[in-house]
């Protein structure tokens, strides 16, 4: 019975091509915008570090002093060094790590000097955000309380100074000082960039890791946002009443991540009676997904954008609506005829959504084409998230599900109206 | 013409009718708001800085000890200098569209900090250099131009220039001149007023243009930053020659690649993401309008064949060619007009959206009317097709049977 109705479809989208081609062209212009902006929204809200979202945890606290507490105000984002040093020291998650963006000055093998990016962190980094390594290992929490001049470096770095070969052991020149070499980065593509959101949301990965210790002792120079209250020489003093150090801890249960609530309540408490501040203070603990969705990652533009582009699917699909609705009632007498002749309501019902459906099929597929152009498009533009769009299987499926049921709905009007043709009158007025 | 009759035989088609109405009023909607936001960020694009932005332009290096920050100005003005066609260069915190120097808030009760302000720094030469328009008060004496002591980020203390746009939010009613402000521990007293200077921020809204020049000796953080000036033919060819000459000046500094560029070039880098949107949104309008002239085509052919029989009849008892191409013109006018009221009313809705989520303002009135004609030409242009094959009709129509 399909195949027949697929047939009757072929010839009645065969009878009227300029009809025809209008319907797919139309579909597939909406199908196409929708899908680039949904695949650079599916790209942008995507869960950066799936095996482990749940797990990790953005630690926030506001232990303010009173002049500077403000009840309402957002949690910071970041942590003074003395608290960042006393959660480490107690060290209640099942990993933990405080961090900072930094950037230092390298030499090449030619003698050149290279800017690069860096991040001062423990040894959990590593394990906790899954940091591959091609060459050596991450440095160890002895090599934290050690103060080792050590570093873990990048894929490409490694390739700009090395030519890719191990370099493990090698000594890398900052200023006038120099680090050991002990890890080199396999392809690491964390995007966006959630550890640390401050220093521009995508992009490749830091290029030198260095422990906080060494870094602290180096003297070496930080970026983000380092707010401070009160005076103070240096801002990374032990005591500077500054934030600047992002904190990540690892609660692998749901259990311990409502233990761990509890155990920075406390810290907090002991802080307020230590006579840091009076207020009872704030406290955020959220995970992964919790802190991008907080932080507002996908830009709003992206939002507008997807908006509109729904929008304009809208108006295809009533476009749509109204050329099947011509088509059927203008095959008005077919359809009487095959009334009159014993097809019931419910087969000319079904026949109309096919043909409707198989519109939607061709549309389809050449929206997956507009789409395709649209990526194409959105990855030579000039923002800083455009290398990382791309289409995926998932994308892939879900335009030809929205082509089909968004013909299905388009056709589900037009197919009712022609089933409710009366056949007698159908045939008679032509 | 009449128009009962066409109302008449609407009413038989309310459904396509509803539909296509239904299609222009979400075009309107779209369009409207759509043209509205590109206004806007074609708006901000021409953001009016106060310098001479097409002979101005910046070199950026980084990686060298405070100590050597002497050293390293003493050199890089000199040898910057020597370029042919170099007119000046002077040592800055930033320029207009440049990386952000030096952003902070400032206070006048050592309680409030309500205002976040631009603060650029520069040696003695720098302004004259930027080509600012003093509005009132005076520039800053050789004298005021002192070194910036260890660990500090600015003099402590300084006559500054501010913005227009600055004094009016700081005192409002008020003379700016003479009058003090603080940041933390910096004071700075105002000695004069220019027109604009906008911030290297330059996010648009009020911000922009509140910034204050401090003056200041070369040398502690007013470092690694220069300011070229050269004829406008001449900053492409003086800015390569730049990047180029900075190697040998200084071969132990990193050269900044993305911030050294001319002004017009920061300008374009600075706006790109508001482009290439404006761009998308032309793209998505035209996309839009197309589709809805091919509803209407398609519809109005259905109908001009559906009615073929009927028209011949019109024909044949007396109906010019006129009054059946002015028939379907005037029933697609109507249809029109209906989805432009509904469209209209759904425009200022999808405003009041867009301005709960996003910082744009009001839809001005006057886009409904340059809306509803930009519609009412659309579908006066789709339906000509179709209604000219109509009014071809031969009146011999009427005698046939099918």
């Amino acid at each position: 019975m399909f195949g027949y109705y697929f047939n009757l479809a072929m010839l009645s989208l065969k009878r009227n091509k300029v009809l025809t081609a209008l319907m797919v062209l139309t579909i597939a212009l909406g199908i196409g915008t929708s899908m680039t902006t949904l695949t650079v929204m599916h790209v942008l809200s995507g869960d950066p570090i799936p095996q482990k979202s749940a797990q990790l945890f953005r630690v926030r606290m506001n232990v303010f002093p009173d002049d500077a507490f403000k009840r309402g105000d957002r949690v910071p984002d970041n942590l003074t060094r003395r608290d960042a040093e006393a959660l480490l020291h107690d060290a209640r998650g099942d990993r933990q790590a405080a961090m900072s963006a930094g950037s230092m000055v390298v030499m090449s093998a030619q003698g050149d000097p290279l800017n690069v990016e860096a991040r001062y962190t423990n040894a959990d980094f590593f394990p906790m955000f899954d940091v591959p390594l091609r060459y050596g290992h991450a440095w160890s929490r002895g090599d934290d309380a050690g103060h080792a001049h050590v570093a873990v470096i990048s894929g490409s770095l490694n390739e700009q100074l090395f030519g890719g070969a191990d370099s493990v052991g090698k000594a890398l020149l900052v200023g006038d000082q120099s680090l050991r070499i002990i890890g080199v980065l396999g392809d690491w593509d964390m995007n966006p960039r959630f550890y640390d959101l401050s220093n521009g949301q995508f992009g490749d990965s830091e290029d030198v890791f260095v422990p906080l210790s060494t870094a602290l002792d180096m003297k070496l120079p930080t970026s983000g946002q380092t707010w401070c209250w009160g005076n103070n020489g240096n801002a990374h003093d032990a005591n500077a009443p500054c934030i600047w150090l992002q904190y990540w801890a690892q609660l692998d249960t749901p259990a311990k991540a409502v233990a761990y609530r509890q155990y920075l309540q406390n810290y907090i408490a002991l802080q307020q009676k230590a006579g840091r501040f009076t207020h009872s203070g704030q406290l955020e603990l959220q995970d992964v997904m919790q802190w991008l969705d907080a932080k507002g990652v996908v830009p709003s533009d992206v939002r507008l954008q997807m908006w509109l582009a729904l929008g304009f699917l809208g108006i295809c699909l009533i476009n749509t609506v109204g050329l099947l609705l011509a088509k059927f009632l203008r095959r008005g007498s077919e359809l009487g005829v095959r009334r009159a002749l014993g097809a019931s309501r419910r087969s000319i019902f079904l026949q109309c959504l096919i043909e409707a459906g198989m519109v939607g099929m061709v549309g389809g597929v050449f929206g997956l084409v507009l789409a395709g152009l649209g990526v194409l498009l959105v990855r030579h533009q000039p923002t800083d998230y455009a290398a990382y769009i791309h289409m995926d299987l998932r994308m892939l499926l879900a335009t030809f599900v929205l082509a089909l049921s968004s013909s299905l709905l388009a056709g589900l009007l037009p197919a009712w109206r022609a089933m409710q043709l009366s056949p007698a009158i159908a045939i008679k007025s032509n | 013409m009449h128009i009962r009759p066409i109302l008449v035989a609407l009413r038989k088609h309310k459904l396509a009718t509803f539909l296509i109405a239904m299609e222009i009023a979400l075009a309107c909607a779209v369009l409207c708001n759509a043209v509205f936001i590109i206004a806007n960020r074609l708006s901000a694009m021409n953001i009016v800085t106060g310098v001479d932005e097409a002979s101005l332009g910046e070199i950026v290096v980084t990686g060298f000890e405070p100590k050597e920050a002497s050293d390293l100005n003493a050199r890089m003005i000199a040898g910057l200098a020597a370029i042919p066609g170099v007119e000046s260069v002077h040592a800055v915190s930033s320029v207009p569209f440049g990386p952000q120097a030096g952003v902070a808030g400032v206070t006048l009760d050592h309680k409030h900090y309500g205002t976040v302000i631009d603060y650029y720094v520069g040696d003695s030469g720098t302004i004259k250099a930027l080509g600012l328009e003093l509005v009132a008060g005076a520039m800053p004496d050789a004298d005021d131009y002192q070194a910036i002591p260890d660990k500090a980020w600015l003099p402590p203390s300084a006559r500054v220039l501010v913005t227009r746009a600055l004094a009016d939010r700081l005192w409002p009613g008020e003379s700016p001149l003479g009058k003090m402000f603080w940041t933390g521990p910096y004071q700075y007293r105002v000695i004069g007023v220019v027109a604009n200077f906008m911030g290297a921020a330059a996010n648009g809204g009020g911000r922009a243009e509140w910034s204050a020049f401090v003056p200041a000796l070369p040398g502690g953080t007013l470092a690694g930053t220069y300011q070229i000036r050269a004829n406008p033919q001449d900053l492409e060819r003086v800015m390569t020659e730049a990047r180029k000459t900075v190697a040998t000046i200084a071969p132990d500094v990193v050269l900044d690649h993305e911030n050294s560029q001319s002004i017009p070039v920061l300008r374009a880098a600075h706006f790109a993401t508001d482009r290439a949107m404006a761009g998308m949104l032309i793209g998505v309008i035209a996309a839009l309008l197309g589709v809805t002239a091919l509803g209407i085509v398609g519809l109005a052919s259905f109908w001009v064949a559906q009615r073929r029989k009927q028209i011949g009849i019109r024909r044949a008892i007396g109906a010019t060619r006129g009054d059946i191409l002015r028939y379907f013109q005037t029933e697609n006018f109507l249809i029109v007009t209906f989805g432009i009221v509904i469209g209209m009313l759904l425009a200022f809705v999808l405003n009041a959206v867009l301005m709960k989520f996003y910082e744009l303002p009001h839809l001005p009135l006057y886009y409904l009317p340059i809306g509803a004609l930009a519609l009412w030409g659309l579908g006066q242009l789709a339906v000509l097709g179709p209604a000219l094959r109509a009014a071809a009709v031969p009146p011999v129509v009427a005698t046939r049977s099918v």
